[in-house]
């Protein structure tokens, strides 16, 4: 039988220190929401588990000139109810607090979801819309990375041995700015996402000004889908333009035919979620509310 | 929540109430036990090994590596089995075969699913349980495999069961096959009918496998001493069933085994067969000590019954008034691994809440690399009930008609004949029909974008062996045990009943479930009979404690025992001329019966026939998004025949579980299985059973025609919900879009793509 150590980390560098010592056999526990599930069903067998829940930075929200930066381990609730951020980055949120269910989002955290590098994980192409910068600390220093390039397949990111995800951070947001984010499953929660779409607009008047489109699900890692946002930038969001945006998602699509949905399916749907999340965000800058995350 | 109570109104002062159920608080406080909260000192942990194949001959295994690990103290394979005869045994509403059965928990000759046992052990921990099944070689030989019903009924599909000959094959069957056989029921001239038929509606459907999803996995304990005794706990719905089926298993008389039923997670029909029990048993006879062993979610989804999936062909022949003239339906049904699918019953209630004059049914049960179905509420029911029912709605919409004044047209009353030769007694089909019509939800407009759809179902509910025991306490308070798992609240009904007739408070009768050693035989928790049947009991064996109740009032006021009566929980003169004493009650007689001849107890047991078959008819309203095919159920109505509901709360919720377990096979559950025959979603994320965010509150309409031949008019109630919902909800999908559904389930990519394929037709069509 093997035997797991225990850390508990105060500071960042301590993380690092432990993360280090365990040469790849080290696991970051956050809310525990995935890694405890896969050492039960002995996905994973870790050395070392470090947890990080004590490490202020990591468990915090800031704004410093508009500009979020989330802890890595933050619980996604504790998100959900910062007015300031949801308010700001409604999209996002609204991803994270799709993880899991309601009694899961209490442990799991973004830093987590993102690091767990599932294709489908919901908050991920959320945070590739809104443009998000992974924060991350090493044995040689601190890094950023784009988030759109964190993730290199199912289950694999671009850290080094040591290193640790310590925040996310959101840019400052331009005025008639807003986001939204859409999933297709099956059920109504306490499911995975077939397809996911972020989308992040800011707008000129009726005109989209800037655009960036996550998607999820349909490929080994969350796309940055520039075609879908080219389509967008400079339209109205009319019937044409919202087409040619879904087409560019259908076209980025490289997904798998499997027990929950067929290529056919994923390819389609991503056409059609771009859609209805490219008008949520649209309505949400011009102030109507928009809550629910089915398309029905 | 509605009431619809007409016959039972001032007439009862328990019955029809709803007070807290007797295992209520243990339940909401976390301290009933269930099958894996048992534990034993010194008890060892078991593990199976299952097979990684779907059809593979078992060439060797070699356990001795198993067996040398340090903390291993035994192992077992089907060599630690005596081999069983071809015989079959009932089991619930299913039948089993006792050579079959022995291959089920322990492959013998071949592997025939995957997640098949082929070894077990016992050991220390469960890491080294683990740990010796890596140690166990098992030298596989693969062979072709089969998995789809149609597939398997091919002449040159891969044969599971060299033995198996088709029963009932018309000519006689001379070679093996995976038909394990063929059955047929028929009344009047089903040609001549639909010769004479205006209308004529036939199409084909499919179901696909779907499990019971109780939320508790299979767990037992098993302690065998060394006098040869050996006690058992496990989560069961029949637990001398258990007992029944492990004394044949392991060699056992009935008397060395005892066994107790522990709370059960859900069950549904899919714990009324053993799996890990006889392994438990005979892994505690080879090491001396406790065996305990549960199932992972995983193993209960691959090794455990499922209810099976099947092909169905209806042809409906109707006049231009509705009348339907001629039926027919054919059933090619999936019996797992081993004969025995439900298909006979899929049969027998296809067209049974209809009086119809020329039917022809036809069924086939057909073995395929699947586990063994297991009964899952009204077995195979809803398979045949999801195509008539679908067909039924074709017709309405092709006559413009109605689709309740059709089925009022056709409905089966009392005297109607069926196609399986019964004829019904005092039913409540009609009725059953008017309560969604005349309701709420019925006569309320149907929302723009929603589509409505309506189905019925007819289940027959079973009687069968029930014992049962009333005793006295010395200060009047009274204990009913009888001897079936309560799976639906049955507690609560047995107590109201004996409340009812002994007449006193129900809190002074306290229910409770003896095992196989404390109280007589009891048929399995299964076919909706406890209420009916053990509460026949129960109310039997309150008589007879109330007959001698009586005779010890008697002998205090010397009179004749004829001269007593019992009344509002007291013995009284039964008049005047018979003297006057002050009433005795319980707690008088009770506190006397030393001087009176002793304790004061009431026994019956007996074989209970007279079962009342049930009817329900849902209506349920829904939208579907036509871009992503997402079902959106927004109103949900069950109405049923219930006979009398005793506790109206719990038959309101079976109704509510029925439905919600009948939408979820219609939209979304399934096992999937891929190119080596190995299922891909064993697991609650990929085999999506409804969540509560998914529905809306089901509304219950109680239609209350007692049945005659029960004292309190009880009909079963748990398995005619499951039956009408998924035509239900096929029907208002083709309502909400215009196109009909053949294939289950009806998730979103299957419902995408269907109404992609029909737009260009309705385009072409406006």
């Amino acid at each position: 039988m093997s035997e797991i150590q225990y850390q508990s980390a105060k500071t960042v560098k301590e993380a690092v220190k432990y993360m280090q010592a365990a040469k790849g056999k080290g696991y970051i526990l956050a809310g525990g929401t995935d890694l405890l599930v896969q050492m039960k069903s002995g996905a994973r067998s870790p050395g070392v588990i470090v947890d990080v829940k004590k490490i202020p930075e990591m468990v915090t929200v800031t704004e410093k000139n508009g500009s979020f930066t989330i802890g890595a381990a933050t619980p996604a609730a504790v998100l959900g109810e910062n007015k300031k951020l949801r308010k700001t980055w409604p999209g996002v949120i609204e991803a994270c607090n799709l993880i899991g269910s309601t009694q899961v989002q209490g442990r799991a955290s973004a830093g987590g979801n993102l690091c767990n590098a599932s294709p489908a994980a919901d908050s991920v192409p959320a945070l590739v819309a809104a443009g998000c910068i992974v924060n991350v600390a090493g044995p040689t220093g601190k890094r950023k990375i784009p988030v759109e390039e964190f993730c290199t397949g199912p289950g694999k990111t671009s850290l080094k041995t040591g290193e640790i995800v310590v925040s996310l951070t959101l840019p400052k947001r331009p005025k008639n700015s807003s986001d939204a984010y859409l999933r297709l499953i099956p059920r109504t929660e306490m499911d995975i996402a077939v397809v996911g779409v972020g989308v992040s607009l800011t707008m000129k008047g009726d005109t989209v000004a800037d655009a960036r489109v996550g998607l999820g699900a349909v490929a080994p890692t969350v796309l940055l889908v520039k075609d879908a946002a080219k389509a967008l930038i400079g339209s109205k969001l009319d019937d044409a333009a919202l087409d040619a945006a879904a087409a560019a998602c259908s076209a980025a699509c490289n997904p798998i035919n499997d027990k929950r949905g067929t290529i056919k399916y994923r390819t389609k749907i991503a056409g059609v979620l771009l859609k209805r999340s490219a008008m949520i965000a649209r309505d949400r800058i011009n102030g109507i509310e928009h809550r629910g995350h089915r398309p029905v | 929540m509605s009431e619809h109570r007409p016959n039972t109104e001032g007439k009862y002062k328990w019955i029809g109430t709803r007070p807290e159920r007797p295992d209520g608080a243990d339940k909401v406080t976390g301290r009933a036990r269930f099958g894996a909260d048992f534990s034993l000192p010194g008890q060892l942990i078991g593990k199976v090994l299952r097979s990684p194949h779907a059809h593979a001959v078992i060439k060797s295994i070699d356990t001795s590596k198993a067996l040398a690990l340090n903390g291993v103290k035994a192992v077992i394979t089907a060599q630690d089995f005596p081999d069983q005869p071809n015989l079959i045994v009932p089991t619930g509403e299913m039948q089993v075969n006792m050579r079959d059965i022995t291959r089920n928990i322990m492959a013998r000759e071949k592997a025939l699913y995957e997640g098949h046992p082929v070894a077990a052990v016992a050991a220390v921990s469960e890491a080294i349980a683990k740990q010796a099944l890596s140690l166990i070689k098992v030298d596989y030989e693969v062979l072709p495999h089969v998995i789809d019903v149609a597939e398997a009924m091919k002449p040159d599909a891969p044969i599971l069961h060299d033995h198996l000959l088709t029963e009932g094959a018309n000519p006689p069957a001379s070679k093996p096959s995976n038909i394990a056989k063929r059955i047929e029921f028929k009344k009047g001239d089903a040609k001549a009918g639909f010769a004479q038929a205006q209308v004529v509606i036939e199409k084909d459907y499919t179901t696909q496998a779907v499990h019971q999803g109780y939320i508790e996995p299979h767990a037992t304990l098993a302690s065998a001493a060394e006098d040869g005794q050996i006690q058992v706990w496990s989560t069961t719905q029949g637990h001398f069933q258990v007992r029944g089926f492990c004394a044949r298993l392991l060699g056992l008389e009935t008397s060395q085994i005892r066994v107790t039923p522990t709370e059960i997670g859900g069950g549904f029909g899919g714990k009324t067969v053993v799996y890990l029990e006889p392994l438990a048993m005979r892994l505690s006879q080879k090491s001396g000590k406790p065996v305990k062993m549960t199932m992972a979610r995983e193993d209960v989804f691959r090794a455990s019954g499922p209810a099976p999936g099947g092909n169905v062909k209806v042809k409906i022949g109707a006049m231009r008034d509705g009348r339907i003239v001629a039926a027919e339906c054919i059933v090619e049904m999936q019996a797992g691994a081993f004969p025995g699918s439900p298909v006979g019953p899929a049969c027998m209630c296809s067209f049974a809440c209809y009086d119809i004059d020329n039917v022809y049914i036809e069924g086939f049960d057909v073995v395929s690399n699947r586990p063994k179905v297991a009964a899952y509420r009204a077995p195979g029911a809803p398979i045949s009930a999801w195509a008539v029912e679908s067909t039924l709605d074709i017709l309405a919409q092709e006559l413009d008609m109605d689709p309740i004044d059709l089925r009022l047209k056709n409905a089966a009353k009392e005297g109607t004949k069926t196609a399986y030769g019964v004829t019904f007694n005092t039913i409540g089909m009609v009725e059953t029909l008017e309560a969604i019509r005349d309701s709420e939800h019925y006569k309320s407009p149907v929302k723009p974008g929603y589509g409505r759809g309506v189905a019925a179902g007819f289940w027959f509910n079973i009687g069968a062996d029930s014992s049962a025991a009333s005793h006295v306490g010395e200060d009047g308070s009274v204990t009913v045990i009888s001897g079936n798992p309560d799976i639906g609240g049955s507690r609560a009904s047995l107590a109201l009943m004996a409340a009812e007739e002994l007449g006193v408070d129900y809190n002074k009768v306290r229910p409770i479930i003896a095992d196989t050693a404390s109280i007589g035989f009891n048929f399995v928790t299964g076919g909706s009979r406890v209420t009916f049947a053990t509460g026949l009991a129960v109310v039997n064996s309150v008589r007879d404690m109330i007959r001698e109740l009586k005779v010890r009032a008697a002998k205090i006021w010397k009179i004749d025992p004829e001269a007593v009566i019992w009344e509002g929980g007291m013995a009284k003169p039964a008049g005047n001329q018979v003297g006057t004493f002050e009433p005795l009650s319980l707690a008088d007689l009770a506190a006397q019966a030393g001087r009176t001849g002793g304790p004061i107890n009431g026994h019956a047991q007996l074989n209970v026939t007279g079962a009342g078959p049930g009817f329900g008819v849902h209506c349920v309203d829904l939208k579907v998004d036509e871009d992503t095919g997402c079902v959106h159920v927004g109103r949900y109505t069950a109405a049923q025949d219930v006979g009398t509901a005793i506790h109206p709360s719990y038959v309101e919720g079976q109704l509510q579980g029925g439905a919600v377990q009948g939408i979820g096979w219609a939209l979304n559950e399934e096992y999937i299985y891929n190119a080596k025959g190995k299922l891909d979603n064993p697991g609650f994320l990929d085999y999506r059973m409804p969540v509560a965010s998914d529905l809306p509150k089901i509304e219950t309409i109680l239609v209350e025609v007692p049945n005659p031949q029960h004292p309190y008019g009880v009909r079963g109630v748990g398995e005619v919900p499951i039956i009408p919902p998924i035509a239900a909800v096929g029907n208002a999908v083709a309502r909400a879009t215009g196109v009909r559904m053949v294939d289950l389930p009806m998730s979103p990519p299957r419902l995408s793509e269907a109404l992609d394929a029909a737009r260009p037709m309705k385009m072409a069509a406006e």
